[in-house]
């Protein structure tokens, strides 16, 4: 029988697997386009990483501060990232961000305002100006419902909690993909001439992350499998500040907006600890002391245009991480191991009307009223930089008719992504790769779906049921996280990396042969994470061979063994992919040459920095 | 040695089940989510429940806990004595699918049915905070469902094909009160989303996660703009199949 007779088919000439805010924001363009369009997640609708954001998003709208533009943004964007960011994207992210924003407005989504009614724009780590729009502390629920209304009300088809499993190919071409319904647990063909990957992160393989369940690299390994190449994995992001106590949401995200709005570091000497870690490259934009820091959040608050430079908190996210990180471990530290972040002093009205949210997060979990005394907070694993590598104008992959956006895919943020980069990235990059799917399915024939590869699919999804005495995936889990954590987290040395490797492999053996012998296919999260659990393990792999790889330091990739910068790095992206023999391969590819005129507005700020550190 | 709570689990889908005894290690701080995945990874991998978030962000994870609506992920083990079992069952008012799992689908083809936000013709998007605070009251919504769960008309009445739901007067609110919107939702509303099956028991206020006021600033708002403009024979419908004075059926948990 045929595989299109035998299982449940659609066909679509788009297909978009996630629907955060790059999943819906390419369907709506595709949809736009006339492509007929399938979303299919994970999730019910509305309830993707998207929604947890909660600081803003990033464009240079200059509402705030008139000085702003895309030239400084698309700077920061280049110098957060430490130079290795693809030139092309962080150009388009910087000059299109600001449309795609007023679009939404249009759409439906009422951000904070100024005094004379314009969408307010926050201060956040890395950039030079106030440029973060949000609605207090939950953007990401403003956008994604924003972008949930515009994409149902414009026709697109969208499969809720539906599990893609692998992607079917028809030659070297994109041929759709196969999934399985969580509710019942059938098997489902999309049959389609493009697909745009936006699944998000991997934040799951770790063990302290403000990730949800489904960041389980699934996009990463789907591209992986059909023969798409993953860039910069080693760069992965650790936030400085997630809880850390009690143990049930220990790394639960602590928005940086408590610090973009006022809040302070300090160890348990009472110390402002970040004022010792300023990078000379930072020393124009960060205040040196203390009472500076002051005079910046007292005009801020003022509703003035700050004269001081910024708090030494509001420096990039890898270099606040490293130095919390340092003051636990040079025992100064809170009682639960991290440090204190405190925004006390700061009048209680103005904490809970602009961090709502986080007011509530730590009183009903922590028992901790955040507008009397402090929090405590550590670095948790919250975003992958790296991912599916795509070309910057259209989002296609190595695999014709393979698109990919958002957290999933690689190239924007170079080595560090900057605070409300990512909400931007979404829309920016969603619209730009629905728009190619499109085009891309105007002009390819029907593909044609081989039986073989979606019976294989479900026969890899039966086996964890039908196999007879394999290990429980839960527990396997549980080891890949404790072991990544330890082995391949902030601070990284290349005898750890290869112990790293050595575990994954065996790791790797023991979840091939992983079971679930209770229930039966109807929603079953045991038989799900099964399933996960390979994708989780494949893209650990790729993190700790480009870890591995990368022997400097850079952005988020620390490696105790190589500190600083290393020129040859400087030039090269890592890229992974599979090789003929089915092992990984990994390899340094040049950096694309930027253009003259955009190397002149960074240049003064590289050399400087190649310089001085 | 830990402190050990019992938890019972409602275990089933639609063809029936029953409330299951697991024994939960207790952590400090623990909500009745961790517990749920504890039961998951130690003893019951194909425990079915949704979530996401961990934080009340996302609403993923509704369910009734000692017969109380809540977010399994906000209610801490300690806000109950230490001798009380810990219950939960799926909420009552969707079909179940499986344990915690209920199908909340006709949710998500109400929505489809509200006009969305169609814009006056005017040039600039000049809005001002003021006007902006009540809309984005009602924008903090995260589509838990815990007010469609407790109200008496579609819980007790099932009168899903008759009444949208408070979610979705808070939805229609938030459109009709949006300064650039130029649409009149107020036939939509009197007819097709029933306001009138509406009688003001506060139910669904009282359970809102996030502190919507839903029926003081959607519905009683929304019933005052469809009063303006219509006769309302609901209303009189609901009186007479309802008795007058209706009394609340719906914070019980029954
Ligand atoms: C707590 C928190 C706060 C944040 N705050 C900010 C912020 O203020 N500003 C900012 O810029 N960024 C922020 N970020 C980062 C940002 O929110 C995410 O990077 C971004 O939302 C990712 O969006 P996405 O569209 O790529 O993926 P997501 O929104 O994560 O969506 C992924 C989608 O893919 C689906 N999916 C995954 N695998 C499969 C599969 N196998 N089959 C089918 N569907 C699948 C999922 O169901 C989901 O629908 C924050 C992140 C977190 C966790
Ligand atoms: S006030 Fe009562 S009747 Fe009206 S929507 Fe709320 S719960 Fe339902
Ligand atoms: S209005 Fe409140 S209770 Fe109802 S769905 Fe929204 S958040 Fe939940
Ligand atoms: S898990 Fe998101 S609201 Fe509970």
């Amino acid at each position: 029988m045929s595989a299109e007779s035998k299982y449940e088919t659609h066909e679509y000439d788009v297909l978009v697997i996630g629907a955060g805010g790059a999943g819906l924001r390419a369907a709506i363009e595709a949809s736009a386009m006339g492509a007929r369009t399938a979303l299919v997640c994970k999730s019910l609708l509305g309830k993707a990483h998207t929604v947890m954001a909660e600081g803003g998003i990033a464009a240079a709208m200059a509402n705030v501060d008139p000085q702003d533009g895309w030239e400084t943004h698309f700077k920061d964007t280049m110098r957060g990232g430490v130079f290795v960011n693809n030139w092309r994207m962080a150009q388009l992210h910087a000059q299109q961000a600001p449309d795609r924003v007023r679009e939404l407005e249009r759409w439906g989504a009422v951000f904070d305002r100024t005094h004379d009614g314009k969408i307010l724009q926050r201060a956040f780590g890395g950039h030079t100006y106030r440029r973060l729009v949000h609605v207090g502390d939950r953007t990401g629920l403003e956008m994604i419902r924003t972008l949930q209304e515009k994409g149902v009300h414009q026709g697109i088809d969208v499969f809720m909690e539906c599990a893609v499993t692998r992607l079917l190919k028809d030659g070297d071409r994109i041929a759709g993909a196969f999934a399985y319904w969580r509710e019942t647990g059938r098997y489902v063909i999309f049959k389609s001439k493009a697909v745009v990957l936006c699944t998000g992160g991997i934040g799951k393989a770790y063990k302290i992350t403000s990730n949800s369940w489904e960041y389980t690299g699934d996009g990463q390994a789907l591209a992986y499998h059909a023969g798409a190449e993953l860039l910069d994995m080693e760069f992965l992001q650790f936030h400085p500040t997630g809880m850390v106590w009690p143990p049930g949401v220990s790394g639960l995200l602590v928005t940086e907006s408590v610090r973009g709005d006022g809040g302070q570091l300090r160890n348990n000497k009472g110390e402002r600890f970040m004022f010792k870690h300023i990078p000379d490259r930072y020393k124009p934009q960060i205040s040196e002391t203390e009472a500076e820091a002051n005079q910046w959040i007292a005009e801020i608050r003022a509703g003035k245009q700050p004269t001081a430079r910024k708090p030494a908190e509001l420096l990039p996210r890898d270099i606040v991480a490293r130095g919390i990180y340092m003051e636990v471990k040079e025992g100064r530290g809170s009682p639960h191991g991290g440090v204190f972040l405190d925004i006390s002093h700061m009048p209680a009205e103005y904490v809970k009307k602009k961090l709502p949210s986080m007011y509530h997060q730590f009183k009903d979990l922590a028992d901790v009223d955040i507008t009397r005394e402090p929090m405590e907070v550590g670095p948790t694993t919250h975003y992958i930089m790296g991912g599916i590598r795509v070309n910057p104008d259209t989002q296609e992959s190595a695999v014709p008719g393979l698109f990919a956006a958002g957290e999933a895919a690689g190239g924007l943020h170079g080595a560090n992504r900057l605070g409300g980069n990512s909400l931007s990235d979404l829309l920016v990059f969603g619209k730009l790769a629905g728009e190619h799917a499109a085009q891309h399915a105007k002009t390819a024939g029907p593909p044609k779906v081989d039986d073989a590869q979606a019976d294989g699919a479900a026969r890899e999804m039966n086996e964890f049921f039908t196999r007879a005495d394999g290990e429980n995936p839960y527990q396997i889990h549980a080891e890949l996280q404790d072991m990544m954590q330890s082995l391949v987290g902030i601070f990284r040395v290349e005898d750890e990396l290869r112990k790293s490797l050595e575990k994954l492999a065996t790791l790797k053996n023991r979840a091939a042969r992983v079971c679930i012998k209770e229930g039966n296919k109807m929603f079953n999260p045991g038989w799900h994470l099964c399933k996960d659990l390979q994708n989780m393990i494949l893209i650990a792999e790729a993190v700790a061979r480009a870890a591995q790889f990368r022997k400097e330091s850079r952005g988020a990739h620390s490696r105790l063994d190589h500190p600083g910068f290393n020129p040859e790095f400087a030039k090269v992206n890592t890229v992974a992919f599979k090789g003929r023999d089915g092992a990984m391969q990994l390899e340094g590819r040049p950096l694309p040459e930027m253009p003259a005129e955009l190397k002149q507005l960074i240049e003064t700020e590289k050399n400087h920095k190649e310089r001085h550190g | 040695m830990a402190e050990v709570r019992k938890f019972k689990v409602y275990r089933g889908d639609k063809n029936g089940g029953q409330l299951t005894e697991y024994n939960v290690q207790v952590e400090p701080g623990m909500v009745v989510l961790d517990g749920i995945h504890q039961i998951q990874r130690t003893q019951a991998a194909d425990l079915a429940c949704r979530w996401n978030c961990k934080a009340a962000k996302c609403g993923s994870c509704s369910a009734e806990v000692n017969g109380k609506p809540r977010l399994l992920c906000k209610t801490r083990l300690d806000d109950f004595d230490p001798a009380e079992i810990i219950t939960v069952r799926p909420v009552k008012t969707f079909p179940l699918i499986r344990d915690l799992v209920c199908d909340v689908s006709w949710n998500f083809e109400v929505n489809k049915k509200i006009p969305p936000l169609t814009p006056k013709k005017t040039a600039d998007w000049v809005m001002h905070q003021e006007d902006m605070d009540r809309v984005q009251e009602f924008r903090k919504c995260i589509e838990c469902f815990l007010c469609q769960n407790v109200c008496h008309v579609l819980r007790n009445h099932d009168l899903k094909d008759r009444f949208y739901g408070p979610r979705f007067m808070v939805r229609i609110a938030c459109l009709e009160m949006h300064p650039m919107d130029g649409l009149d939702r107020t036939k939509l509303l009197k007819d097709e989303a029933g306001l009138g099956f509406c009688n003001i028991t506060k139910c669904c206020t009282e359970v809102c996660p996030e502190e919507i006021h839903i029926t003081d600033n959607a519905i009683i708002p929304l019933k005052e703009r469809v009063a303006d403009r219509h006769y309302d024979p609901l209303r009189a419908f609901w009186r007479k199949i309802m008795g007058a004075d209706h009394p609340c059926t719906c914070a019980d948990g029954g």
